[in-house]
């Protein structure tokens, strides 16, 4: 168990030293990075078999006592959400594989090794223990996105990075600083410890530092008002590296929200976070109408459906979390297969912008399958994935007689199904525009579109097991929810167990 | 001691955001160092009273300082040196492009300022 843990942090930083150090061999090194990947998305897999079956593990990084040291923790909740993580940036790396031309563009070196210290960092954020290492591993996953956005060194990519990066890293500083007055109130950072000790401290204090990290995690995840770094980042990045942020960044964000407040129980900020959530579902989805090109559409949705998951979280009631959790699974494979679609669009096109684009559902109607099933899921359409956690949250949200933003709920996701509409009619539907008359900027040879468009295939087929599994899932959300919102098994979990 | 150590934390802080609010890069980088150094001042503060150095076999454990906000500060500071040469390279080349280094609005601003340019007579 100890192995698999570590596997999944160790294996990805290995491979990208190895990877970085035969650089200029490009087989051996996707060959490297494919097998780093491999490997971490095995051992989260068995960790997921083992961890549902019954039993949970931490592990002691060093040897250190367990208040003092790193702990890695294999709870329910990470390991629902890491193989989900993991299995999306290896079809990632596929499909970059088969776009190599194109998907790093102008260095694609680095992008391998990249990749993989951003898999190892959401490892590590996803099963560390404690605030520091979270910390640790946010920075981890930021600078390996700050290079892997602006790599390229295109004027565009330069302006919406500087945003980006200057929006990141005030974060981390504020990030720095709670964490000081975190130690500086309990003495500890370690999660457990914290779930212990928090409570027992005043309102004031309390309140304090969960808005605080309120505030940390939630520029992380774009939701309102701080998103406005998200949109006019994401679609400067070429294709691939849009979808693995798309699919994991602002989760992480969310995941360590649920993960902080539910663990030190802040219900008192519900209300806020339900206002929030509202505000932030509403402003992404009228934001995505007000938009002409897919990848700027789907960023803005990226924002839209942070407002689902703030939603479950600010229930604070078992259904929510539950909710919330289910949510973060369906969330993540649909958003980069509908990020992998539209490089499959501007890759066929040369364009994604709409107004120059059209007829595709004849010319390619593969493509069209491809792009209907996951935006009919991100609509929250039965019968997909997306149905069945929008059913979560929202049935949450009455259970909890919290309507309004119940109501706001359903008229986001009218506007998300409207969105989707508009994609479709201007993508697929129509004549076939002028662009796409022409050859795509960059033409990728007939085994390469074959392993794009296989690896979007296979990212649909992971989101329609999620439909498929769907109760099975729900059960797991519900027991991970139970788990998150009864601190002492966590406690147990991390400080209980012999080393 | 404490005093002084919070003044310090305050007028890193304060001077580190006014600075990051500016528009040109490197000022926004020499804002982000003050209040790198700001939080780092914050961890080292949590830690408890000032002590002899934390060194194995060399201080009695009651009169050495707490080691481990020295260990997270160290971590700290080596990410934010990184990440300060990252902000450099950024400012150089956004200098080759554009000729300075002022963080340009975001295309939906640009937008909205140009339809307010139209709809001026």
């Amino acid at each position: 168990m100890t192995a698999l843990i570590a596997a999944t942090v160790v294996a990805p930083l290995l491979a990208a030293a190895i990877g970085l150090l035969l650089r200029h061999r490009s087989r051996v090194r996707d060959g490297v990075t494919l097998v780093g990947l491999g490997t971490a998305m095995a051992s989260s897999f068995a960790l997921l078999y083992n961890v549902a079956s019954g039993q949970s593990h931490a592990m002691l990084v060093g040897g250190w006592s367990r208040e003092l040291g790193i702990v890695l923790v294999a709870d329910l909740f990470a390991v629902l959400v890491l193989p989900v993580a993991l299995s999306i940036i290896f079809i990632v790396e596929l499909f970059a594989i088969g776009q190599r031309r194109t998907a790093w563009g102008a260095n694609p070196e680095l992008a391998g090794p990249l990749l993989l210290v951003l898999t190892g960092g959401v490892s590590l954020a996803i099963l560390t223990g404690d605030l520091f290492t979270l910390f640790v591993a946010f920075e981890l996953i930021l600078v390996s996105s700050y290079v892997l956005l602006t790599h390229q060194g295109q004027q565009g990519q330069i302006r919406a990075g500087m945003t980006y990066v200057v929006m990141n890293l005030f974060a981390s500083a504020l990030f720095l600083l709670g964490l000081a007055f975190v130690y500086g109130a309990t003495g500890t950072v370690n999660l457990a410890l914290l779930a212990e000790r928090i409570p027992e401290l005043s309102d004031g204090a309390r309140l304090g530092i969960g808005a605080w990290f309120f505030v940390v995690f939630g520029t992380k995840a774009a939701m309102f008002p701080l998103f406005s770094w998200l949109p006019d980042s994401y679609p400067t990045a070429p294709t691939t590296i849009t979808a693995v942020f798309a699919g994991l960044l602002t989760k992480i964000g969310i995941y360590a929200m649920i993960r902080f407040h539910t663990l030190t129980g802040m219900d008192e900020l519900g209300p806020v976070m339900l206002i929030v959530a509202g505000v932030t579902m509403i402003v992404g989805a009228l934001g995505a109408l007000a938009q002409n090109d897919v990848k700027r559409i789907l960023s803005f949705h990226v924002i839209s459906q942070i407002g689902y998951m703030l939603m479950g979280l600010g229930l604070f009631s078992a259904a929510g979390t539950a909710g919330a959790v289910l949510f973060l699974i369906h969330h993540m494979p649909v958003k980069t297969v509908l990020f992998l679609v539209g490089g499959l669009i501007s890759n066929h096109q040369g364009t994604s912008s709409l107004d120059r684009s059209g007829g595709l559902v004849r010319s390619r109607p593969v493509i069209a399958v491809l792009f209907a099933i996951p935006a009919l899921s991100l609509a929250g359409l039965p019968p997909f994935s997306g149905f069945v956690a929008k059913l979560a949250v929202i049935s949450a949200g009455i259970a909890s007689e919290e309507h309004i933003i119940v109501a706001v709920a359903l008229i986001a996701g009218a506007l998300t199904l409207l969105s989707m509409t508009k994609i479709w009619t201007g993508v697929f539907w129509g004549e076939p525009a002028e662009a796409s008359m022409s050859a795509p900027a960059r033409p990728t040879s007939a085994a390469n579109r074959r392993l794009m468009t296989g690896a979007t295939c296979l990212a649909v087929a992971g989101t329609l097991t999620i439909s498929v599994f769907a109760g099975e899932l729900f059960d797991l959300s519900e027991r991970a929810a139970t788990d998150l919102r009864n601190p002492s098994s966590y406690t147990a979990l991390t400080i209980g167990t012999p080393p | 001691m404490t005093v002084a150590f919070l003044l310090a934390v305050g007028s890193l802080t304060s001077v580190g955001i006014y600075l990051i609010t500016a528009r040109s890069l490197s000022r926004i980088l020499l804002g982000f160092s003050l209040l790198g150094h700001a939080a780092v001042l914050a961890i080292l503060g949590s830690g408890g009273p000032a002590g002899e150095p934390p060194l194995a076999n060399s201080a009695a454990p009651l009169e050495a300082a707490n080691p481990l906000p020295q260990a997270l500060a160290l971590t700290a500071i080596v990410i934010g040196f990184g990440l300060t040469l990252f902000l450099l390279a950024l400012a150089r080349r956004q200098q080759l492009f554009t000729g300075d280094d002022l963080v340009e609005d975001d295309l939906e601003d640009q937008r909205i300022g140009a339809r307010e340019a139209l709809a001026k007579p």
